[in-house]
């Protein structure tokens, strides 16, 4: 394994690969790629953090829970809610910032604040020839030249290795409590979400739990979770029997969400399917036998278990969006591929820009492949 | 400003080109008399004019893509364009080129409130877009001042932003798909109505590519259910470095405003003057506005004004109503129009880290000393974004040379301080040979390449954003195949 611990050295080690390089932060995705391991994890430490700014500059590879817990030293943090996939992925490491913006790891905040390429302010980059490039900045708004820091940002290595990360952090709210709504299909709990999603209350938080009921979250000063969580019952009511989560179950609730906890320990494939939400009851009811789902994002995040070795894409085709096989082992990952092809122009793009910035094809093995 | 010679064997070629267009297009959609042409011969950039040689006006995305294989097949450069309220010169044509304008194209083509996306053509203005879901109590949040003017194709094209952004984001963070016609003619789809699009995040570098990657003919945009209320309040400093302060202050206790703008004497001066909105006389003003329910409201003024009060306020004006919002709000949103009617001003544009900005208002005001031109700043403080205006005499010679040049000196000092040269207007041929301040040799051609993708022969909106010789050597492939 390499483990460079300044930029320059991993230049050096990138321009001087002789064969694949498998990128890793802190090698919680459970997979190595063909390949030496090249290691993001000594290029750590936050470098500067300006609260009143709401801007926090890091190396890639420090992990997630040391910046997690500078933010929450002045009561802010990471808004868009990484997930950690350790319990469901069964694997061991520390995440780490990079390993974070090379997947675009975002969580059930999504659907109000953004993803991670939404805060992502600038990068630092050594591409597949060795070249070191910096785009964007520190600053919260920035349109100087192409926006490279959302290409690097999901582009899972990839393109090139991060070095460097700016990134927009928010104010941690006062308090959080949610609503319970006790929906028992899809089809009702995810128009009891867009119900509450399109509503002025700001839900921060919008899933559904085949077994709890469809749950929306609430966020923000005291006085006004209380006010808005009277509002969402008021509009909501229609949709079934109304639970109320204090801050403590809301948030123990919310983390289980993050991190699919009703799948963690559970035998069989595990599919992330991204939907525009009112197609997501259609997906549902179209699921393999056997298979379990909950909902995030209003609907619009379905994740799946399923037996071992499924063709989830085929089963649902032709539907609008894409499913990413997030575990499986090593033969159906190469089998169905993780993730779902490209339409033909949009895939010629994609290998286009990969051969501009790693010629070679020494970065992950010139990407992760898709079926 | 330097722009390339224009190619003489396209010129050539006129006749030719305007036939093929004819042959796709309906007449009224072929602009290539020379006097007409002149209605495209810049953008709000005015200070910069040059005609087309050909102005087209499609109206759907099969005609766009026709247009680009031919121009394509010709060699011919094109410049896309929205409304041309470009301030950076984005829109600004070559005497070589075709402009091909959306405005024809303004559909709404799906209002969909379960999933809170409008799909309309990119000819729309970005207004008209709040304006088809407001009966519905939605909106678009992006909100450029520009907006009763500039097209969805503009504010994608250049990532826009407005008052608004520091709780909802610019463009890019309002954009979920897109159809895009490169220059070949072929029509690619990216993203839509689901929030991950799959692979590589190529509609996060096509939003603020500046028309150099591609014509976008139809976005799906994200909309939102308007807030119950919102409310500012106004407070007045007796010196810039406080009111800084106030806004880092503001930030930091948890608060989060949908808009902070801040506006310093001269701006103040000149507003009160053309607006007569009752602003206080001091060094700098803050207006800060909040959403919410009315008590809620209440309870987010009342904790901004106990954090003002502690740096000592000249004024705190708090809204009570509608009509004292406006009041407040009266004076920045006349504060450009002000401006404009003492003299011609250049509009600036960098973002600086906002803990920078007392050094950064201090500095610019030693400047203008030295170059002996006046400066008014207002600006959205909350993210740092900066708008110098920078006021000269259009008449006077040599007054616009030496503005740019002060122009210049701010914006790198923008850059020194941790920031950028564009927060939100672009680079177009503004900034464009700023950029090796900001990025150095492999930051630009790593981005270049991404152009190489899009539009090998680098015949979309080719002689902006990088500094000329930069893109000197891709831009002659072409010029060379002729
Ligand atoms: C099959 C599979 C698919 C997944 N798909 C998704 C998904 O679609 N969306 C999602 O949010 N999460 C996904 N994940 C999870 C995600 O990869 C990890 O949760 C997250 O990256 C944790 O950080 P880490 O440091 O442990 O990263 P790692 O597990 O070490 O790496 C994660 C990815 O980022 C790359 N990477 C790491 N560090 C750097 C760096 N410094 N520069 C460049 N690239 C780097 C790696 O090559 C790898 O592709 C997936 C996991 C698996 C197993
Ligand atoms: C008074 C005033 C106030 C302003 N306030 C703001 C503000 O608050 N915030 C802000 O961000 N901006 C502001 N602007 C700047 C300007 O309005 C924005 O940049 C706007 O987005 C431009 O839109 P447009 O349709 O006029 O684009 P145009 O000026 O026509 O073009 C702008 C760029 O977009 C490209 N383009 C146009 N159409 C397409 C297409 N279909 N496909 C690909 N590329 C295309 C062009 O080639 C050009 O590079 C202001 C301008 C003025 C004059």
């Amino acid at each position: 394994m390499m483990t460079p611990q300044s930029e320059k050295e991993l230049a050096g080690m990138i321009a001087g690969a002789t064969g694949p390089l498998a990128v890793q932060g802190g090698g919680t995705r459970g997979f190595a790629g063909a390949g030496d391991v090249l290691c993001s994890a000594g290029l750590a430490g936050i470098t500067l953090y300006e609260p009143g700014a709401l801007t926090l500059v890091a190396g890639a590879g420090t992990p997630v829970t040391e910046i997690e817990a500078a933010l929450a030293a002045e009561h802010q943090r990471l808004a868009f809610e990484p997930m950690d996939h350790r319990a469901l992925l069964d694997t061991t490491g520390t995440p780490t910032i990079g390993g974070v913006m090379a997947a675009n790891v975002s969580g059930p905040r999504r659907i109000a604040v953004g993803a991670a390429r939404d805060f992502a302010l600038g990068v630092r980059f050594v591409d597949g020839t060795g070249r070191i490039v910096k785009n964007g900045g520190r600053v919260m708004k920035n349109v100087t030249g192409y926006d490279l820091v959302k290409l690097m940002c999901g582009s899972f290595g990839t393109l090139g290795v991060l070095s460097e990360i700016s990134m927009k952090v928010l104010p941690a709210p006062e308090t959080e409590a949610s609503l319970v709504i006790g929906t028992e299909l899809a089809e009702q709990a995810v128009a009891a979400l867009s119900r509450a999603l399109g509503s002025p209350f700001e839900v921060t938080g919008a899933a559904f739990l085949p077994d709890r009921g469809a749950v929306v979250r609430i966020e923000g000063f005291e006085t006004s979770v209380a006010y808005r969580l009277g509002a969402l019952e008021g509009i909501l009511s229609g949709f079934g029997e109304i639970e109320r989560l204090n801050a403590d179950a809301s948030h123990a609730l919310w983390r289980g969400v993050r991190d699919v906890q009703p799948f963690v320990g559970r035998a069989g494939d595990v599919w992330r399917v991204s939907v525009k939400p009112g197609d997501a009851p259609g997906i549902v009811a179209a699921l393999p036998e056997g298979a379990d789902y909950m909902l995030d994002w209003g609907g619009g995040l379905i994740w799946v278990l399923c037996a071992a070795g499924t063709d989830l894409r085929a089963k649902l085709a032709p539907f609008a969006g894409h499913a990413t096989l997030v575990r499986a082992d090593a033969g159906v990952r190469a089998r169905l591929g993780v993730f779902q092809p490209e339409a033909p122009a949009l895939a010629a793009l994609t290998q286009g820009v990969r051969a501009r910035f790693d010629p070679r094809g020494v970065l992950n093995g010139g990407g992760v492949k898709a079926a | 400003m330097e722009m390339p010679i224009p190619n003489p064997a396209v010129l050539a070629r006129k006749d030719r080109v305007v036939a093929r267009l004819l042959q796709v297009l309906p007449s009224d959609a072929v602009i290539s008399d020379v006097a007409e042409t002149r209605a495209y011969e810049c953008d709000a950039l005015t200070a910069y004019k040059c005609a087309p040689m050909v102005a087209v006006l499609p109206a759907s995305t099969r005609e766009v893509s026709d247009v680009l294989r031919i121009c394509h097949e010709e060699g011919v450069p094109v410049v896309p364009r929205g409304s041309g309220t470009s301030l950076a010169g984005g829109a600004l044509p070559t005497a070589d080129c075709v402009i091909l304008g959306v405005a024809r194209m303004n559909d709404v083509i799906e209002t969909d409130y379960a999933n809170r996306i409008i799909r309309v053509q990119t000819g729309r203005t970005n207004l008209s877009v709040t304006g088809a879901v407001e009966e519905d109590g939605f909106f678009y949040a992006p909100d450029p001042s520009s907006q009763l003017a500039c097209a969805i194709a503009g504010n994608i094209a250049m990532n826009s932003g407005g008052a608004h952004c520091l709780k909802y984001g610019v463009t890019t963070n309002n954009l979920m798909g897109v159809t895009l016609v490169q220059m070949d003619g072929t029509v690619v789809e990216i993203g839509g109505g689901y929030l991950d699009a799959g692979g590589l995040d190529l509609l996060g570098v096509i939003c603020g590519s500046e028309g150099q990657l591609g014509v976008v003919t139809e976005a799906t945009l994200r909309i939102l259910h308007k807030p119950e209320g919102a409310r500012p309040v106004l407070m007045g400093f007796d010196d810039n470095e406080v009111a800084g302060a106030c806004v880092s202050d503001i930030i930091k206790a948890g608060v989060l405003p949908v808009a902070i703008e801040f506006m310093d004497r001269p701006c103040i001066e000149a507003t009160e003057a053309f607006a007569g909105a009752g602003y206080p006389d001091c060094e700098a003003l803050l207006i800060v506005e909040v959403e919410g329910s009315d008590a809620e409201i209440d309870d987010q003024l009342a904790r901004i004004m106990e954090i003002a009060r502690r740096h000592n306020p000249v004024e705190l004006r708090e809204s009570k109503s509608p009509e004292e919002s406006a009041r407040i709000w009266l004076g920045r949103k006349s504060a450009f129009g002000a401006m404009g009617q003492i003299n011609d001003y250049m509009c600036l544009d960098g973002t600086i880290p906002v803990s920078s900005l007392p050094f950064v208002l201090r500095r610019i005001g030693e400047m203008s000393a030295e170059y002996g031109l006046r400066v008014g700043n207002v600006f959205h403080a909350g993210d740092g974004n900066m708008h110098p205006l920078i006021l000269f005499d259009a008449n006077k010679p040599g007054d616009l040379e030496l503005c740019e040049t002060f122009g210049a000196e701010v914006l790198k000092l923008c850059v020194e301080v941790g920031g950028c040269l564009t927060g939100e207007h672009g680079v177009g041929i503004e900034k464009r040979d700023l950029m090796h301040v900001q990025y150095n040799k492999d930051d630009l051609e790593a981005q270049m390449a991404v152009k190489d993708v899009f539009d090998p022969q680098w015949l979309l909106n080719p002689a902006k954003v990088f500094p000329l010789d930069a893109s000197d050597a891709r831009r002659r492939i072409e010029m060379a195949a002729q």
